[in-house]
């Protein structure tokens, strides 16, 4: 918090909202007020859901009673629910041109849903609680990737998505950590826990209805004409349908994580009961190199990185099959997979962010990210039945021989993708 | 409202927030210290003395300064006084040799171990496990152990949900492994899905026993071979058995609203003729594994909807339409251990 209050320069009077990228005249600050505040607010908000996932199996089986069965259940309940509800979120944000507000109504359903978790009991209950926090995220992550993007400078974009993809991580690391801590000082204390939770959810709930401005993709005239509506074609838009392509080809050649790790586990390079800090791993690459990665897409190009990005991943595959010295290979392919997610998640929403015209700004977000969250499901889906037919390593080698040809195809796309020029 | 004002508002009601949860914290931590340094509620047998003739043990679960310990009662007083050990276990399983006994030890990184006891109840073996303890049974004769636990990734890249059955002989010998390994035979059709998923077992001899699998949504009762490594089904629909004294029939949980919510009830199941008898509406929402108090009655853990963490263990005539009844309070993880013959 000290830095989002200090940050702005003494000279910038405090009430004046940070620029859009359209009407940037002076040197432009490298990473806004608004892109620190929406990343602390994603900071203390996963603590909160962190680290009540910590401590779910724990809690469901060892207070509520449940069978981690049912939690299985309540856990797949999660996926498929978010990326539509995704779409929603962006289009209100665009339709109202007020993403502050959508984004702090998906953020409240999640603070609310921590209420009514302190007081849930059974599988049905939890589920349903467990759900509207998934919803809630799916609200509000397209307003807030587009509050972002037009916050910041075309130049510092890489940046800025790094900067909050970057705390959102160390957020996400904390939960954890938090929730354990409270249970060695308090063996039985999963409802302080919770409410720890709760807190966490409500200071980062406060933080953005209190403290980020309200960013608006269209400048706002004091008189004059009305901005322009949002309009379904603009989804439509030549220069974005390149990007929902590559990105989604890409994606259908993405495993999911678990496989990875299974495969890993399958190799034997570890005892199982490391099996959970594998995720601790590629979160630390992912958080170290959030920052150097945008940056390093700034430089040279969002698109060019977005779609190298896929090569780094087809060497974490390459790593997890080789043979050698398992301890190596794990620690390398860990480190491989959190290079992809820094190369890939935030740059997508860069990169979508301004294919479209500013009123679609949200839309366009949303609609990336559920190209590329909807192509995962189903390769995931395509790789289990992969796995059964050829074993983990040829699975995971064909994988890796298929994603390098379609990032040479892609490769040939770049041009298409814009590289970068700003709309508008 | 000026940004100084909204400042203000928000180092408020942080400071307002962080006081309240303090405040929680300390009363729940304080209310922790009160219930947990009280003696239990159950009459106690004195001293550090055990009972050695047939007898339940179990896991106490009563709020108190023994809650999580092992304790068991004489079979003929199971509401009688108890006799408590020192040993702390999430789930328990005894034999006249020995125990084995699966804890969670919270720590920043929490761990997850399977202790083997001795008779005296010192620990003689630890195994590390992947995740949260769920079922744990030795063979009759105590030579073999099964543990089930989950492996439980980060919400933030899920992989759902996982379980590793591991069966080993007692004393540090051989394993078997994750029983997911073993050649898997579902009604008659060899199948290699990459989802399945073992728990729950059951052991007949040292060389067979009865667990779970499940693999695409549905769950099968099947028959293990420690020697051929293969599990073979018995029946569909079915989870966690539990073989009876006299080795002719398999107890289970069944889930009676298929779909959306889980509802569980007990079924039991005729070996040699596959006759399935469904305890009616007796014991719902039972989520343990039932253990055999003998050839006619089951016993099973239920969680207190009113007191989180306490838990009761109930009996059920097989039978169907049958009531249970509450048949050890403050109880969880029974086990019945007849000296001299195989339980």
């Amino acid at each position: 918090m000290y830095l989002t209050l200090r940050d702005r320069p003494a000279s910038a009077p405090p009430d004046q909202p940070d620029q859009p990228d359209s009407s940037v005249a002076a040197p432009p600050r490298r990473v806004g007020r608004v892109v620190l505040t929406l990343g602390l607010v994603s900071l203390l908000t996963d603590i909160s859901s962190e680290s009540v996932s910590a401590i779910l199996p724990l809690y469901l089986t060892a207070v509520v009673g449940l069978s981690t069965v049912a939690y299985g259940f309540v856990d797949g309940l999660n996926q498929g629910v978010s990326a539509l509800v995704r779409l929603g979120g962006g289009w209100l944000a665009d339709r109202t041109d007020r993403p502050k507000w959508v984004a702090f109504a998906g953020y409240a359903l999640s603070a609310v849903a921590r209420v009514f978790l302190l007081f849930a009991g059974g599988a049905a209950s939890v589920s349903a609680v467990v759900a509207a926090d998934r919803v809630g995220k799916g609200i509000r992550t397209a307003p807030r990737d587009s509050m972002i993007s037009s916050a910041t400078p075309t130049e510092h974009l890489g940046r800025a998505f790094g900067v909050h993809r970057m705390l959102d991580t160390i957020g996400a690391a904390l939960g954890p950590l938090i929730a354990f801590g409270i249970l060695v000082l308090i063996p039985d204390g999963f409802s302080v826990v919770l409410a720890v939770s709760l807190a966490f959810a409500v200071i980062g709930v406060a933080l953005l209805g209190l403290l980020a401005s309200d960013q608006r993709a269209r400048p706002r005239p004091e008189d004059g004409p009305a901005p322009e509506p949002l309009r379904w074609s603009d989804l439509a838009e030549p220069r974005l349908r390149p990007l929902l392509l590559v990105s989604g080809g890409l994606a259908l050649l993405t495993v999911g994580d678990g496989f990875l790790y299974l495969a890993l586990l399958d190799r034997g390079g570890f005892a199982a009961s490391w099996f959970p800090m594998l995720f601790v791993g590629t979160n630390i690459a992912y958080l170290a190199l959030a920052v150097p990665v945008g940056r390093l897409a700034d430089r040279v190009g969002r698109a060019r990185v977005l779609v190298a990005g896929h090569l780094v991943l087809a060497a974490a595959y390459l790593c997890a099959c080789l043979p050698g010295s398992t301890w190596t290979s794990t620690l390398g392919t860990l480190a491989l997979l959190g290079a992809f997610y820094a190369a890939t998640d935030g740059v997508t929403a860069a990169l979508a962010g301004r294919l479209v015209p500013l009123r679609a700004r949200g839309s366009g977000i949303a609609a990336a990210q559920t190209v590329v969250a909807l192509a995962r499901m189903g390769s995931s889906f395509g790789f289990g039945l992969l796995w059964l037919a050829l074993g983990s390593s040829a699975a995971l080698l064909l994988v890796a021989g298929l994603l390098v040809a379609a990032v040479l195809v892609a490769a040939t796309q770049l041009g298409r993708l814009g590289l970068d020029r700003v709309v508008s | 409202m000026s940004t100084r004002l909204r400042v203000g508002v928000f180092v408020l009601l942080v400071a307002v927030v962080a006081a309240a949860t303090a405040w929680y914290a300390l009363a729940e931590h304080q209310s922790f210290e009160q219930t947990r340094g009280r003696d239990p509620q159950v009459a106690q047998v004195p001293g550090a003395q055990t009972i050695s003739g047939p007898r339940v043990v179990f896991r106490h679960s009563g709020l108190d300064n023994r809650y999580g310990l092992v304790a068991m009662v004489p079979l003929a007083d199971p509401t009688g006084p108890r006799a408590f050990t020192d040993v702390p276990c999430d789930r328990v399983a005894a034999s006249e040799l020995g125990a084995s006994c699966l804890v969670v030890q919270p720590g920043v990184v929490t761990r997850f171990e399977a202790h083997e006891l001795s008779p005296d109840w010192q620990v003689a073996q630890t195994y590390p496990l992947p995740g949260v303890p769920s079922r744990t049974r030795l063979s009759p004769d105590g030579a073999l152990v099964a543990t089930t636990s989950f492996v439980t990734g980060h919400s933030y890249m899920s992989v759902g949900f996982s379980t590793a059955t591991v069966v080993r002989e007692t004393g540090g010998g051989r394993s078997w492994g994750n029983l997911e390994k073993f050649d898997l035979v579902l009604d008659g059709e060899q199948v290699e899905p990459v989802d399945r998923n073992v728990w729950g077992v059951t052991f007949r001899d040292d060389r067979r026993f009865y667990a779970t699998v499940g693999t695409g949504g549905r769950v099968w009762l099947v028959e293990g071979d420690l020697e051929t490594r293969t599990l073979t089904s018995v029946a569909a629909d079915g989870e966690c058995p539990s073989l009876s004294p006299d080795g002719s029939r398999l107890a289970f949980k069944v889930d009676v609203d298929p779909g959306e919510g889980r509802q569980w009830s007990l079924a039991v199941l005729d070996l040699a003729t596959g006759r399935r008898t469904e305890l009616g509406d007796g014991p719902r929402g039972v989520d343990d594994q039932v253990a055999w108090l003998d050839d006619e009655t089951l016993l099973y853990g239920l969680p207190r909807a009113d007191q989180p963490g306490v838990n009761d263990v109930w009996s059920i005539p097989v039978r169907p339409g049958a009531e249970p009844e509450l048949f050890i309070q403050e109880a969880w993880s029974p086990t019945v251990v007849r000296p001299g013959s195989p339980s």
